[in-house]
């Protein structure tokens, strides 16, 4: 963890309601896909958590959904001003266990980690199928972006308006798979959880009041221990988690 | 600096910034970004007799200036503590710290500072008869004076370490159970603890948090506070620590003109992993400003 001064480069409307903001600033804490970083905004006392969506050398890219008053106003900053960001935080995907053919599963603001996920896995050589949902065609984002990383890309949306219609899962048998990553609301994971054929990891999130492990206010019970969403995870593997129902 | 200089229970400290339990873990985090040595102490987090996962999630609701929280004193137990926590700690920290302990009897307030009584890294047993996350113990005790003076009377008389009482701002008359703990032997008191507080989400009509209410605190409880340590003071002979929302190092001046000997600082290091850092880098030039020669001179000045 660092706590860095960033400057906005772009932040552009891709989607309804969802943005992309690139930042200009250090990167070195940022060590693997999947960790996120927690901005603070002027005038609201608890900072924002945003997983990362990609990142390099001195250049950090997020995407954000305005859900509330605080992404509300993160929206309408624009380039050249500056973000206090706490960068580098929690424990990202584990590239190592993806076997040859690992298949990568977001579902709306939880497609962004996969986008830097897909692109080391590439790197590492393995061949990638995305299955990327939203609810419609407005919601669609980062389509090009997958398929130039050279992912197999799949898109769904649950009223069909484009790509293939229903949900991650019904995409997911058509995908010959070694290993899954996935990110996206809890209602997704469970409906996954049941139908998924490997072990894999997935990326959880919570309402966090400092985003470093100090407050515990993110705990989890996992049958590893409790964990904390911010600290420990937010990614976890398969074979740890509990089921809410 | 001599200057910034405090004495807190027959212990001096560097500087009178005190991270407040619960807001600061075991240290080792934040040990990560600055050399937590520069701290007067801290107060680690609450600890039990027993293991706690503490309350389901959501834990946590922004509010303007502050934030509420219902972690539940999620924490290893004292044991765990004794055996894992404070070694990793030792590695990173050479000072005394304050433990800082709860409990759900007052046998079980006993147990746990006989425990740590023991431990030569301890300084200060804070003793938190003011958590309002929890059942059927915590706040329950801090909320009436004959209980507050029984929980005192139950620690004294099983550690010879300064203890501290942290009190419960949710109660109609804080002097009173301030001076009940005074004459049950207590050595210091620590105010405030949180404020009970609440926030429902509008899209869904519930409340924020799982456990519906939880603890307020943040700049906002600033006032509260301050007025709270200035009536506590005023009316007891005890060294006091004051907390509730400081997050400046004027803020630190403002509670020892109120008449604390010390300060701790809570939800701050939760926005700001650096903000004890920066504070006690602030207080000589603030300290300057309103031609303050030493932290001493300051106590009780109002």
């Amino acid at each position: 963890m660092k706590q860095e001064i960033f400057t906005i480069q772009s932040n552009k409307k891709i989607a309804k309601d969802v943005y992309e903001l690139i930042l200009a600033g250090n990167t070195d804490e940022i060590t693997t896909p999947g960790q996120f970083v927690n901005i603070a905004l002027d005038g609201f006392f608890l900072r924002r958590p945003i997983s990362v969506c990609d990142y390099e050398s001195g250049k950090l890219t997020l995407i954000y959904k305005v859900v509330g008053r605080g992404t509300e106003k993160l929206a309408l900053m624009s380039e050249g001003e500056t973000l206090d960001i706490l960068t580098g935080l929690g424990n990202g995907y584990n590239t190592a266990k993806s076997g040859e053919s690992p298949v990568l599963i977001g579902g709306g603001v939880g497609v962004p980690p996969m986008f830097n996920l897909a692109k080391k896995l590439i790197a590492e050589g393995k061949k990638v199928t995305a299955i990327l949902g939203f609810n419609t065609k407005d919601e669609v984002f980062y389509e090009d972006e997958f398929r130039a990383s050279g992912a197999e890309t799949i898109i769904v949306t649950a009223d069909g308006s484009y790509g293939k219609k229903g949900f991650v899962t019904d995409a997911l048998p058509e995908v010959d798979y070694s290993f899954f990553y996935t990110c996206g609301p809890e209602p997704m994971f469970r409906a996954l959880s049941k139908v998924v054929k490997t072990e894999g990891q997935y990326s959880f999130e919570e309402r966090m009041g400092c985003g470093f492990g100090a407050c515990m206010g993110c705990s989890c019970k996992t049958l590893t221990g409790n964990k904390r969403i911010c600290k420990e995870g937010p990614v976890m593997e398969s074979g740890e988690i509990i089921w809410k129902d | 600096m001599e200057r910034l200089k405090v004495n807190l229970c027959g212990i001096e400290l560097d500087n009178p910034v005190i991270p407040a339990s619960g807001t600061f873990g075991f240290g080792y985090e934040f040990a990560e970004l600055y050399d937590i040595n520069i701290l007067g102490t801290f107060s680690f987090k609450g600890t039990t007799k027993d293991a706690r996962f503490g309350n389901p999630t959501p834990r946590i609701a922004e509010c303007t200036s502050g934030m509420i929280n219902a972690v539940g004193l999620q924490n290893p137990g004292v044991d765990k503590v004794i055996s894992g926590e404070l070694p990793k700690l030792k590695a990173v920290f050479n000072k005394k710290v304050m433990a800082n302990v709860s409990g759900f009897s007052v046998d079980d307030y006993a147990y746990t500072c006989e425990k740590l009584d023991k431990e030569e890294q301890v300084g200060w047993l804070e003793v938190n008869v003011s958590c309002p996350n929890v059942h059927g113990g915590g706040m329950s005790f801090g909320t009436n004076p004959e209980s507050a003076a029984e929980v005192t009377k139950a620690v004294k008389a099983v550690t010879k370490k300064p203890v501290i009482i942290k009190l419960s701002p949710n109660v109609t008359d804080i002097v009173s159970i301030a001076k009940a703990c005074e004459e049950a032997g207590a050595d210091g008191i620590s105010l405030i603890n949180t404020l009970l507080g609440m926030r429902i989400d509008l899209r869904t009509k519930r409340p924020i948090i799982a456990n519906k209410m939880g603890g307020f605190s943040g700049p906002a409880i600033f006032p509260v506070a301050l007025r709270m340590v200035y009536q506590v003071t005023s009316n007891v002979k005890i060294p006091v620590i004051g907390m509730g929302g400081v997050s400046t190092a004027e803020d630190v001046l403002e509670m020892m003109m109120a008449g604390a000997c010390a300060v701790e600082i809570g939800a701050a290091n939760l926005t700001d992993p650096c903000a004890c850092r920066k504070i006690i880098e602030d207080l000589p030039a603030a300290m300057d400003r309103y031609g303050i020669r030493s932290l001493d001179d300051l106590k009780g000045a109002v």
